[in-house]
């Protein structure tokens, strides 16, 4: 037959069921394990490295050095002793860095008079390297403990004032009618509608904060004549050569740092139970 | 046109030569209300049913106090005096996202100070009413959006006003868990019979809930017409839609609708070509 209708053939499409590879899982436990040994590894491979001399020792200690040093430092009780003055020159600043900070940041996000007097002065100042104005501060306050409370709450400042009024500001315009409708007066506005709804980015300029506050009392011990505190030991061992110590003040502010971000952490949840988080 | 005035039951809200204009970006002056009479009998539930633009926010605005009216006035009989004049059922999400279930509920009592008893035993019976009550201590983002606008609708009848204004309290809702809150809103509402002024997209809304629909016209808005809605009450949202009337009215006032959402329509879509010119201009 001529007629035959050649008909073009294309396969069948067939999705059949089939054995799908799953993504493995991790169990979260896994995970943790992993986040503790890679630090782990890395220590042991300075370690190991710094012992038989790949790593020049003099620059490089062995960790078990350093921990050596720092524990020399705890057991003559020195450690305690520039504890001491470094922390309470941290609290403070924090405190008169912040302080000012949160209130300055809530009116200016509440006042646009004031938003509109304060924002080009802040702007002005932020973008300096904060670094750069010590030799101000010293100018100012002359060398003491004064200058170093300023320059750490100078540092700790910026932040919380900058993320405070961009909390305030952004609180949505409804949440303001509804305070307004229901018959709030500014206080109770205030209270009820302003401040916990620029709570979460206050915490982050707090967080922000205490972080800076802590490279501010850093510098501010290394240069400003104090001759004490973490900042000033971590300088003094550099100049006297004794490496080990210098990098247990480091290894110190290492884990301050750790600790300020934890506690800010739960403070922060206390006072923001609303926010969701897994 | 004449407005329709209510003789027989005291008039609740007045409203007289009403206009509002705005100034927008751009130096044009917008009419979004312009020289609207109304009057609201004591208990009735009103609802404006309007094109998009039409001026029902604005309207609903300025009797919740939020917005100043550019001429005319609105007079509102007070009846006992300390209960607030109006409590606004807001559009959207309007519950304070760090405040539990029932702090949102009680904002208004205690922002007037009322005593901690009173406050225990008025929100208890909103919570209750509205389904909330397992959820008193729970914060607004673990709800989903039918218990928070529930929860909005609480903090309003727990504050006790004497007039009751609610702007698209379910536009955001799927069309189930609307007709839901319809019913349960109907059933709070029946316990007080609070005058209420209520806005929608949505005519079935309107003819569901309302005892007179005013339908408004394209901006400027104006009253265009006014339906009465006969049913009785207390009334089954489902039972509603089954009656022959019902369908009759929705038709009403559909074919009364239909003009001014045209007219709505051409007046947006002149705004985007004269907005596309001015960018030439430039």
């Amino acid at each position: 037959m001529s007629a035959t209708v050649e008909i073009a053939k294309v396969p069948p499409v067939v999705r059949a069921a089939k054995q799908v590879k799953q993504r493995r899982s991790v169990s979260k436990r896994t995970l943790r394990v992993v986040s503790v040994m890679s630090p782990l590894v890395i220590l042991v491979t300075w370690e190991l490295l710094s012992r038989v001399g790949v790593l020049d020792a003099r620059f490089f200690p062995a960790p078990t050095l350093v921990f050596r040093a720092l524990w020399d430092e705890a057991r003559t009780g020195d450690l305690w002793t520039q504890s001491q003055h470094s922390l309470s020159r941290l609290m403070i600043g924090f405190v008169v860095g912040a302080v000012p900070g949160i209130v300055v940041g809530v009116v200016a996000g509440l006042s646009r008079v004031v938003n509109a007097a304060v924002r080009p002065i802040i702007s002005g100042l932020y973008p300096v390297p904060k670094s750069a104005i010590f030799p101000l501060f010293l100018l100012f306050f002359g060398f003491g403990e004064n200058t170093i409370w300023y320059f750490v709450a100078t540092g700790v400042f910026f932040p919380v004032v900058i993320n405070t009024y961009s909390g305030v500001a952004n609180v949505a315009q409804i949440f303001y009618d509804v305070a307004e409708n229901f018959g709030a007066r500014r206080g109770r506005v205030f209270w009820s509608v302003a401040l916990p709804g620029a709570m979460p980015s206050i915490i982050t300029g707090v967080e922000l904060g205490a972080g800076m506050g802590l490279i501010m009392l850093a510098i501010a011990e290394m240069l400003g004549g104090v001759g004490n505190g973490w900042g000033y030991m971590v300088w003094n061992s550099y100049q006297l050569f004794r490496i080990e110590s210098m990098y247990a003040y480091l290894l110190v502010f290492a884990l301050v740092g750790m600790l300020l971000a934890l506690i800010v952490g739960l403070v922060g949840r206390r006072v923001t139970p609303w926010i969701a988080r897994h | 046109m004449s407005i329709p005035t209510a003789t027989a039951v005291d008039t609740k809200i007045r409203i007289r030569g009403l206009s509002k204009t705005f100034t927008v970006p751009g130096g044009h002056v917008v009419t979004a209300l312009e020289d609207f009479d109304l009057d609201v009998p004591q208990g009735q539930f009103l609802t404006l049913v309007g094109p998009s633009g039409c001026g029902k926010t604005t309207f609903l605005r300025m009797l919740a106090g939020l917005e100043t009216p550019s001429a005319g006035t609105i007079e509102v009989n007070r009846g006992t005096a300390g209960r607030p004049e109006n409590s606004m059922v807001f559009q959207g999400d309007s519950i304070f996202p760090w405040m539990s279930v029932w702090q949102n509920a009680a904002y208004g009592l205690s922002v007037r100070g009322v005593a901690k008893a009173e406050i225990k035993e008025t929100v208890g019976h909103y919570l209750d009413a509205t389904g909330l009550t397992k959820f008193a201590d729970t914060f607004p983002h673990q709800l989903s959006g039918g218990m928070r606008q529930r929860v909005s609708i609480a903090r309003a009848f727990a504050n006790d006003p004497e007039i009751l204004l609610m702007d698209e309290p379910f536009s955001a809702l799927d069309e189930q868990n609307k007709t839901l809150l319809q019913a349960e809103l109907l059933r709070i509402w029946d316990e007080t019979r609070k005058t209420v002024v209520f806005i929608t997209h949505s005519v079935d809304e309107a003819v569901t809930l309302s005892d007179r629909i005013m339908v408004m016209s394209a901006q400027p808005g104006r009253a265009k017409a006014f339906i009465d809605v006969p049913f009785d009450r207390p009334r089954d949202v489902l039972q509603l839609r089954h009656q022959p009337e019902y369908g009759e009215i929705v038709y009403d006032i559909w074919s009364q609708l239909k003009e001014e959402v045209e007219k709505a329509k051409q007046q947006a879509d002149e705004r985007v070509i004269s907005s596309k010119r001015g960018l030439f201009r430039r």
